[in-house]
């Protein structure tokens, strides 16, 4: 019993108007809310635009209606996590085909959404493509402090080991969907600093995922959801999840399939 | 001793793997596991190297090792209740903003259905009282609370 539908099971979506979403997590981002909006009307007209606050004490929100985004406001901070899930909920009962992650901050570019779409729907087998910081050796765009960098070498050689397929950018947050990944996604998503987990996620119920280069932008307004006091537990959580991922099954997703609750899968 | 020994590893790798098996069933979120797992690596490592348990006690100055083995057993369920107790105050919390949302949320819809109601009555169209279809959802909500 899917959660969603057990609070409203007489629910009748509206038909989405355009099959491509844009979920744009963000969390007092009021600063850059209204260009990234702007810029992804301009880049990826065929997009609709869903900004999900994550319980932002700004004026995030109605910046963000006012930039013509729909908007869905959540009453608390639920974390990245749970706000991009809210996104992908969203777009599995709306039936968007396919859902593309755009942070709020403006680090990412929406010039690379066309892209990302011209990539995913070059090949029928693939089901998420992400925009790679790494990908290619241009050095100005922005990719991330140095510090940061050494996490995310670690993460790309295990994640690159665990799904034997060059992963250069497991962290990042750009990246796009197609159906079956937004079913995967609307019915199970990582909690914190779940890009990682995403990407094997997506590898254990054998659907298949690539990169394509982007350049990323310093973000221009907010902090970041990483503090300097949590790159410990972040590290420590991943590699917990993904060690405890390895061991659990996976069945494969199609479009249409009942979703699993966690007491369902015991 | 020996064998008391082969017990005490025994039960810690058996409360090891409990934690890791209840997480990946998800029944336990990462968030909450790591205080677990890292008491349980504690109790593992006491138990497989015995003589730590001694020397920590004499560095300690207490001159019974079992007892320095409770202090650090009292210490780590201490820091696990207050972990509790912070989620725990964060959950009501947030249960509460939950109920107030939603109750902001019954009324506001119960408002658009009157207005809708009585609007398809000046106009004779609409959705028609007389209609067979089953009240929205929201609406019965509204009714039986």
């Amino acid at each position: 019993m899917h959660p969603v539908k057990r609070l409203c099971p007489n629910y009748d979506p509206r038909p989405a108007l355009n099959r491509y979403l844009a979920i744009v997590p963000a969390h007092n981002e009021a600063g850059a809310i209204t260009s990234t909006v702007a810029e992804i009307h301009t880049f990826a007209p065929d997009f609709d635009v869903l900004v999900v606050d994550d319980g932002s004490t700004d004026a995030t929100a109605s910046r963000a209606e006012a930039a013509g985004a729909q908007v869905v406001c959540l009453p608390f901070n639920l974390g990245i996590g749970g706000a991009v899930q809210t996104g992908y909920v969203y777009a599995q009962e709306h039936g968007y085909q396919v859902a593309v992650q755009i942070d709020g901050d403006g680090q990412h570019d929406p010039r690379y959404i066309p892209d990302l779409l011209h990539r995913l729907q070059s090949e029928e087998r693939l089901n998420m493509v992400t925009g790679s910081r790494f990908l290619e050796s241009h050095t100005d765009g922005h990719r991330s402090s140095a510090p940061r960098r050494v996490g995310i070498t670690i993460f790309a050689r295990l994640v690159s080991m665990i799904t034997r397929r060059r992963v250069t950018d497991p962290t990042s947050g750009l990246r796009m969907t197609n159906r079956v990944g937004i079913e995967l996604f609307a019915r199970d998503y990582p909690h914190d600093y779940p890009e990682v987990e995403a990407i094997l996620m997506m590898h254990a119920h054998r659907l298949e995922s690539c990169e394509i280069p982007v350049r990323m932008r310093p973000r221009t307004s907010g902090v970041s959801a990483i503090s300097s006091t949590q790159p410990v537990y972040y590290m420590v959580k991943v590699l917990l999840a993904v060690f405890i991922g390895l061991f659990r099954s996976h069945p494969t997703v199609e479009p249409g399939d009942t979703p699993i609750s966690a007491e369902h899968a015991l | 001793m020996a064998h008391q020994r082969i017990i005490a590893i025994a039960i810690s790798a058996g409360l090891l793997l409990l934690i890791l098996e209840l997480v990946r069933r998800k029944r336990l979120m990462e968030r909450y596991a790591l205080l677990w797992l890292v008491s349980t690596l504690v109790l593992l490592v006491l138990s497989v190297w015995s003589g730590l348990l001694s020397s920590l006690a004499s560095a300690l100055g207490i001159s019974y090792p079992p007892s320095a083995l409770f202090a650090v057993a009292f210490g780590v369920v201490l820091i696990l209740l207050v972990h509790f107790s912070l989620a725990v105050s964060r959950l009501s919390d947030q249960n509460k903003v939950l109920a107030q949302r939603l109750g902001i949320l019954q009324r506001r819809v119960h408002e658009q259905n009157e207005h809708l109601e009585r609007l398809s009555k000046r106009v004779g169209i609409g959705p028609g009282l007389e209609s067979d279809e089953p009240a929205p959802y929201t609406e019965r909500l509204t009714r039986t609370s």
